[in-house]
């Protein structure tokens, strides 16, 4: 079983991709278990312990704890260099690749931008990312339905970013996992496009309020579609009133340059 | 499916734990969940189940101690228990609000032999 997603695919592994060709295998990710096994859990708070002679050992760790460990390690390694870090989230599809693409080729950014792209399978989108000229590093997470610090700890060993410059990490295409997981970043962009329904952000509520700017996008399509703009801005203001807004046509290019101006005020 | 990669974690840190006390096996877990934390129950118990297996946790009693989710309003100051992440004031409608517990998911104790 895939010690990241529970999903009982055993080729599951991460795979860390150097835009240099370069691969090796993480070894963080086992699958020992095989055998069926049972045990008694619920909802019990009776205390009625079988082991009289156990000796309780209070831990009050968080779930957590060694991913937010490793996400601060990333976090000191940003601010020790002035890198302003990115994590892109969004679903399949709402443009988080063109997005990359089309903000290296404005050349309009006055840092060095690089990229770690998060995808389950393929170099496919690293590939895009390293024709548009930038240093890239692909991470296959396998089965696995996010990135984790510990991923983008291995892919920064690979791509080694320089002072002063711009880190895009490109997560996994999911609404859900990612938002869970604090990568170190110095801010976190979820991209949502116009096509997939202004509720979005009621029914993916973890997504957006631990984001902190939200990219619209496909915003040529509105004159073709039922979608109301303010409807969307209001329900993801629900969730996370700080969230900031910068509404996008990545196809035509309309309103690239207000997020634009806002990574060279980063 | 994130409650996997969360029941590993769980797993680790309760073994890390126990290594440190010298023990060879744990007999019992006591977890916190808190209901505004973004784990399905069903979810991280059938998770648990699976990421036990092998390891020093192997036979132990697991307990889910659910938290539920409390808020308070910013601006009339009233606490509240909200339904989920979408907070909303009951006594003012207020959006402004902070969820002050039931984003909790931790490792409370383990118990050792």
């Amino acid at each position: 079983m895939c010690d990241t997603c529970g999903c009982s695919n055993n080729s599951g592994y991460t795979i860390i991709t150097s835009s240099g060709g370069h691969t090796h295998h993480g070894d963080d990710h086992q699958h020992p278990h095989t055998h069926p096994h049972q045990h008694d859990h619920g909802n019990e708070e009776n205390h009625s312990h079988h082991h009289h002679s156990g000796k309780i050992i209070e831990v009050e760790k968080d779930a957590l704890y060694h991913n937010n460990l490793l996400a601060e390690r990333n976090r000191g390694f940003f601010e020790a260099k002035n890198i302003v870090a990115l994590n892109l989230v969004s679903s399949p599809g709402a443009g988080k690749t063109l997005l990359l693409e089309k903000t290296v080729q404005s050349r309009q950014v006055k840092r060095i931008i690089s990229v770690i792209e998060g995808d389950q399978q393929t170099t496919r989108d690293a590939d895009r990312i390293k024709s548009a000229g930038v240093p890239v590093v692909q991470v296959n997470t396998g089965s696995g339905c996010h990135l984790d610090a510990s991923m983008v700890h291995s892919a920064l060993k690979e791509l080694q970013p320089p002072d002063n410059s711009i880190l895009m990490i490109e997560n996994v295409g999911n609404l859900v996992c990612p938002a869970m997981f604090d990568l170190g970043e110095t801010a976190r962009v979820v991209v949502i496009s116009v096509t997939e329904g202004e509720d979005k952000p009621l029914k993916y509520p973890y997504m957006f309020q631990s984001s902190h700017v939200c990219i619209i996008n496909k915003t040529d399509l509105l004159p073709h579609l039922d979608f109301n703009l303010d409807e969307l801005k209001n329900n993801a203001l629900k969730i996370n009133h700080h969230l900031q807004f910068f509404e996008i046509s990545l196809r035509s290019g309309t309103g690239l340059e207000n997020w634009l101006e806002w990574l060279n005020k980063q | 499916m994130h409650e996997f990669s969360i029941a590993v974690n769980i797993v680790e840190i309760a073994e890390e734990t126990a290594k440190l006390h010298h023990a060879e096996k744990i007999s019992g877990i006591v977890l916190e969940i808190g209901e505004a934390s973004g784990i399905v129950p069903e979810a991280l118990e059938m998770a648990m189940q699976s990421a036990v297996k092998n390891t020093m946790l192997e036979n132990a009693k697991i307990t889910f101690i659910y938290i539920p989710a409390k808020a308070i309003c910013n601006d009339c100051n009233k606490e509240f228990n909200p339904d989920n992440l979408i907070a909303v004031c009951p006594h003012c409608s207020s959006f402004n609000v902070t969820i002050t517990s039931g984003k909790e998911m931790r490792v409370k104790s383990i118990e050792i032999d």
